[in-house]
């Protein structure tokens, strides 16, 4: 509440504890702006130069709006969003910049300390509270009507129950969507153009020569109710690796072709794209956090953070050399959640 | 200190402006004679037998070139990353080590050995009758994992890389997505047509083309790339500033 000004070494008056002396504030050293008349001049000056400057970006603003007009052409915008920048950060940086040599070279420097106020209000303040207090708990009877008292709090405990009913509407549950794709026994697999345009070419067996790699939809994802939704679950890598390289287990042996073989796409980590393969050393990585798999022991992890091997398509050639899948995914695809294991997706 | 700070501030503000400018070269179509062909045996026994063995079936060191076709050939050899340097996970580009002749004469002997992709007509060599449109959904779907979507290139496992796309010539494109150099999975006609091919030289030379509105892109690496430089100078000129505003005058 009191403010005082130093001007020496003064402190405050508090006791030694422990040994230690209060040092109080450091010695105050006069600018040279303060003792030097021709110093101050050019403090002076250099602010007004400051403020100059950015009226002289402010007119460059107005000016290259008008010197660099757009022409339709997008280097133009650029052209003219570099120069309008320029002239507002000049205009604006050299405001502040003034104000801020002002403060530290000409106005006082003068240290000022102000004390804090004690925290709890006077006496006579909390007898007034506890008064009003006291006063409403008599007029409005709440200790000597215990039913209303407990109306009231039953009524604003359930009052809540509406806003946790309508959070049903975020759902409905997702049931198995988790566990089904598009794929099913006898979907073609066909070429993914990226959208543009979106024709479904289906793939012959024939034509994924050893080193290819084909990027994968399952045959009318496009005409299906959500076809963005559907591709993030049912993408699929198809690659033909040398058959004498493949480690395959037994129960799998019928869900490749001659060495063509079908991973999900969906990262089992957070479900990024993995296509990043090589056609080489067949790791197949995945450009968010580099979990790498191995294509030739059925995409095990061989490094990063993913858990689970990638999800394969069963595939198989239909009687016209067409690749069809043989079934659903066997097991969920994309990241693991609580219930990932207690179903066996169903082949439809 | 606040001089220093200051100092320290305006070199970080005299960045550069920058602008990329790209070059392309255009390829024809070639045909063998058999002084090509005997030339390329010469030229292949005394350069590149040491790996590839003598009649190009492969030794331990290096791989068979029966049947991998004078694309492959003129890929390898004509970016400088055929004869290999050092051997490493990749081979880098380098200046080409022999001359368009001889590449021919190579391309003819290694194309003799086996049936193989030949080098690709100059007609679907021509980015200005591609798709774009259509050349950025095969991209982003076939390539944009590994190169980048704007081809600027990216990192692989174990020191391998995925090359920047942007400078590289049209034959050159098309004879990668043709032959599948080291770790790029081949894209056949089956997969990619030579007109969706074409379609995707076409993006890429659009991307690598059109000036980025943005102002400098900081090599269009992503997020990482722009990260940490706001990271680097963004936060080091509000710690400037803050210092300098904080400090004393003299």
């Amino acid at each position: 509440m009191s403010s005082n000004q130093h001007s020496g070494s003064t402190a405050g008056e508090l006791e030694v504890v422990n040994g230690f002396e209060n040092p109080g504030l450091p010695e105050h050293k006069p600018r040279i702006t303060d003792v030097e008349p021709a110093a101050e001049k050019v403090a002076e000056r250099q602010i007004a130069a400051w403020f100059l400057l950015s009226m002289v970006g402010t007119i460059w603003f107005i000016v290259s709006y008008f010197l660099f007009p757009l022409d339709g052409q997008i280097g133009s915008v650029r052209m003219q969003n570099t120069m309008l920048g320029i002239g507002l950060t000049v205009a604006l940086f050299s405001i502040g910049i003034g104000i801020i040599l002002w403060a530290k070279t000409l106005i006082t420097d003068a240290e000022v300390s102000e004390d804090r106020h004690s925290i709890p209000g006077s006496e006579e303040d909390q007898a007034i509270a506890i008064e009003i207090f006291n006063q409403a708990k008599n007029e409005s009877g709440i200790a000597r009507r215990p039913l209303i008292r407990n109306m009231l709090i039953a009524a604003v405990a359930i009052a809540p129950l509406p806003a946790i009913l309508v959070l049903r509407d975020l759902g409905p549950l997702p049931g198995n969507k988790m566990f089904e794709t598009l794929w099913g026994p006898g979907v073609r697999l066909c070429k993914d153009t990226g959208g543009v345009p979106s024709v479904e070419t289906p793939i012959k067996a024939s034509d994924v020569t050893i080193g290819s790699a084909f990027h994968v939809i399952p045959e009318g994802m496009n005409k299906s109710e959500d076809p963005l939704n559907e591709k993030a679950k049912a993408a699929v890598l198809l690659m033909r690796v040398d058959p004498e390289q493949l480690n395959t287990k037994p129960e799998r042996e019928s869900w490749q072709v001659d060495g063509i073989v079908a991973y999900s796409k969906i990262c089992t980590h957070v479900g990024c794209p993995v296509a990043l393969y090589e056609h080489q050393t067949h790791h197949l990585l995945c450009p968010c956090h580099q979990s790498t798999f191995d294509v030739t022991n059925h995409c095990k992890v061989i490094f990063g953070p993913a858990k689970r091997p990638l999800p394969q398509l069963p595939i198989k050639v239909d009687s016209d050399g067409y690749l069809v899948a043989q079934r659903d995914f066997t097991e969920p695809v994309g990241p693991s959640f609580w219930e990932v294991h207690t179903r066996e997706t169903e082949s439809r | 200190m606040a001089l220093l700070v200051l100092l320290l501030m305006g070199l970080m503000l005299t960045g550069g402006a920058y602008a990329l400018f790209t070059t392309s070269s255009t390829a024809k179509a070639e045909e063998y004679s058999a002084s090509d062909i005997d030339g390329g045996k010469k030229l292949f026994v005394s350069n590149c037998a040491t790996c590839h063995g003598a009649g190009a079936q492969g030794t331990p060191n290096g791989p068979s070139l029966i049947g991998v076709g004078a694309s492959a050939v003129d890929f390898q050899v004509g970016t400088g990353r055929m004869p290999l340097q050092a051997s490493g996970p990749q081979a880098p580009v380098k200046k080409a080590q022999f001359s368009d002749d001889q590449i021919k004469q190579l391309s003819a002997y290694v194309a003799s050995l086996g049936p193989g992709p030949s080098i690709p007509d100059s007609e679907y060599l021509d980015a200005s009758k591609g798709d774009a449109a259509a050349g950025g959904g095969l991209f982003r779907t076939n390539c944009a994992m590994c190169h980048n979507v704007v081809g600027a290139g990216g990192a692989l496992t174990r020191g391998k890389y995925a090359p920047n796309l942007q400078q590289v010539s049209e034959k050159h494109l098309y004879e990668a997505m043709q032959t599948g150099p080291q770790n790029m999975p081949i894209f056949n006609d089956a997969n990619l047509t030579p007109e969706q091919k074409r379609d995707v030289i076409s993006y890429v030379r659009t991307v690598s083309e059109t000036p980025s509105p943005g102002g400098f892109k900081l090599g269009a690496l992503g997020p990482v790339a722009e990260g940490l430089f706001v990271w680097f100078f963004g936060l080091a000129a509000v710690i400037g500033i803050t210092v300098w505003l904080t400090a004393r005058s003299k």
